[in-house]
């Protein structure tokens, strides 16, 4: 019970202070509209809003979750506010389950936007939305928790940024988005199969248009064991690098 | 009782030894002070005993009960007040008191009452509803300290609680902490001030090099200046006149001529008989106009056992503060 209400309130501050100001929420919408603009102007062959839904929910999320993960640590560690939640009652474990649960669903809010957006521009009907929200949460929490690898790597608030696109771009590119994976040259292709989002937006596009090449059941596999190393790794960090 | 044991604490970064081998421990209700300049290993070891740094050889032990290597079942009874404020600056001081409640798991209801209490306690209820970054540095370190004793701990360790802040805020959050003993609050406290550990401290222990150099009450640690026995007089005359006969009928005693010659400093290593003096200058119609016995100073002591002028490790100390005025991070 004391474990649950300094996780919540963990949780309810990060939103207030982070998540639910404007600047982040006209984020959440803008980011959406940008992406699905650029796929339009971009695209040489005529394109359905329903093929770039994949695209757009999954790069609001990957973006939005790892920018303000990665930005809000750093800053509270820059201030040393993060030490007094390190010296609090509370597993390490469950601390950082509790500064990350808030990113996780901003992300997940963010990926919906761009839904709620198709849902008046074309038919819905016929999807899968259990798959998509298991994606979708999946998704946000291998994009949190890459957040987190980044956020604990460095010091400086400048650096989260650009370490984060770092992982970002490449993953942009080689998660068969832009690119069928297997239009990619082979060289490349077994490094899409070791970026989380692969699987992730395989998933989508196997339910949103059923053109996704990778068995469901082992794309969640995949994004489970990717939640759990990324996880595991940014803990053992924080153990290593901030309890010196 | 014992609250907290240190036994042969040592703390070791890539090779260099912040913290050599200390042994100490703080009872129960007492106000225990770690005294020492800059780079002591100050923090170091409440950074030990907090859990926020690990230790790389000896036990700490809270009641009895060791908690070397898992310090998360020490923290809920301790209270914690960094050398820096860091609580957040977006949230209000009442916002702030309550999430530092709420993350010791105390319920909502008795959050807000606590938190309303020591803000009134603290003279900060006016400002209970600004944003942290609005608050004056001394509010600042105020409500931290508030913040560390929201959750009635057994122990709170205080890092240098007045450094950086003006006369006021500082006689103010003295104050506090003698209330706080008063109610029964034990008190790890660490200091560079030498006044502040005197009036606050019932046991003090001089660090330095990260080394524990002496250990004791106040009245233990002066035990080592007082062989000699000091009185100063302030005569209606010249004393050099009649130097040569207070040395003969006086034998064992060393008279040294002050600032002035009608001022004179008499030094003796067993007690005085002071009437006699008195009465001798009265003969040689010579008016005592002040005599005044002179009692060694806790900070002669500290020079004396650590060779560390005073004024020197205040001015680093000061330097130290205005670092951390900037976002520096020092560590002591």
């Amino acid at each position: 019970m004391k474990a649950w209400i300094a996780f919540s309130s963990i949780l309810m501050k990060d939103m207030r202070s982070y998540y639910l100001k404007p600047p982040n929420i006209s984020w959440g919408l803008i980011f959406p509209i940008a992406w699905t603009l650029m796929f339009f102007l971009r695209s040489p062959v005529q394109l359905e809003v329903r093929d770039l839904l994949p695209g757009v929910m999954a790069l609001s999320i990957l973006f939005g979750t790892t920018s303000m993960l990665a930005v809000t640590i750093t800053f509270e560690r820059r201030s040393r506010s993060f030490e007094r939640l390190l010296l609090a009652p509370i597993s390490l474990n469950l601390l950082m389950l509790a500064k990350t649960t808030g990113a996780i669903m901003f992300g997940i809010i963010n990926a919906f936007v761009p839904v709620l957006f198709a849902s008046f521009m074309t038919d819905l009907s016929g999807i899968n939305w259990f798959i998509v929200l298991g994606s979708v949460i999946l998704i946000a929490i291998t994009s949190t928790f890459l957040g987190l690898f980044i956020a604990v790597s460095v010091s400086q608030v400048f650096e989260a940024q650009t370490f984060s696109n770092f992982f970002r771009f490449p993953m942009l590119f080689l998660c068969g988005l832009f690119i069928p994976l297997a239009n990619l040259p082979a060289f490349l292709r077994p490094l899409s199969y070791v970026l989380p989002l692969t699987y992730g937006v395989d998933i989508l596009k196997t339910v949103l248009n059923n053109n996704g090449i990778i068995p469901i059941p082992f794309s969640f596999l995949m994004l489970i064991a990717f939640s759990v190393f990324l996880f595991a790794y940014s803990i053992y960090n924080v153990n290593r690098k901030w309890i010196l | 009782m014992k609250i907290i044991e240190a036994e042969n604490l040592k703390k070791e970064f890539n090779g260099f030894v912040a913290v050599d081998e200390v042994d100490f421990h703080i009872n129960k209700g007492e106000i225990f002070g770690f005294l020492g300049p800059n780079g002591a290993g100050k923090t170091t070891t409440i950074n030990m005993l907090t859990g926020m740094v690990k230790i790389s050889a000896g036990k700490v032990k809270l009641m009895g009960e060791d908690y070397t290597h898992n310090a998360k079942k020490a923290q809920a009874m301790m209270g914690i007040v960094p050398d820096e404020s860091n609580l957040y600056e977006e949230l209000s001081g009442l916002e702030n008191l309550t999430f530092c409640g709420a993350l010791y798991g105390m319920e909502r209801k008795h959050r807000a009452e606590r938190a309303a209490r020591l803000l009134q306690q603290f003279g900060l209820m006016e400002a209970a509803n600004k944003p942290f970054k609005a608050y004056s540095k001394g509010m600042k370190r105020k409500l931290t300290i508030a913040a560390g004793i929201i959750h009635q701990p057994e122990i709170l360790f205080l890092d240098e609680p007045t450094t950086g802040i003006d006369v006021a805020f500082a006689r103010q959050i003295r104050n506090l902490i003698v209330e706080l003993h008063k109610k029964g609050t034990t008190i790890f406290l660490t200091t560079h001030y030498i006044e502040e550990a005197e009036r606050l401290c019932q046991r003090l222990a001089f660090i330095v090099r990260g080394k524990i150099v002496k250990e004791g009450t106040v009245e233990e640690l002066m035990k080592d200046t007082q062989g000699e026995n000091v009185v100063n007089f302030t005569l209606g005359g010249d004393f050099s006149n009649i130097k040569e006969e207070f040395e003969e009928r006086f034998p064992g005693y060393d008279f040294k001529m002050g600032k002035n010659n009608n001022e004179v400093s008499i030094h003796s290593a067993s007690t005085f008989a002071l009437f006699p003096l008195v009465q001798l200058f009265e003969e040689k119609d010579f008016p005592v106009y002040e005599a005044k016995i002179v009692r060694p100073s806790l900070e002669d002591v500290f020079v004396k056992v650590t060779g560390i002028e005073l004024q020197k490790m205040q001015d680093e100390q000061g330097q130290k503060g205005k670092k951390g005025q900037k976002g520096g991070r020092a560590r002591s």
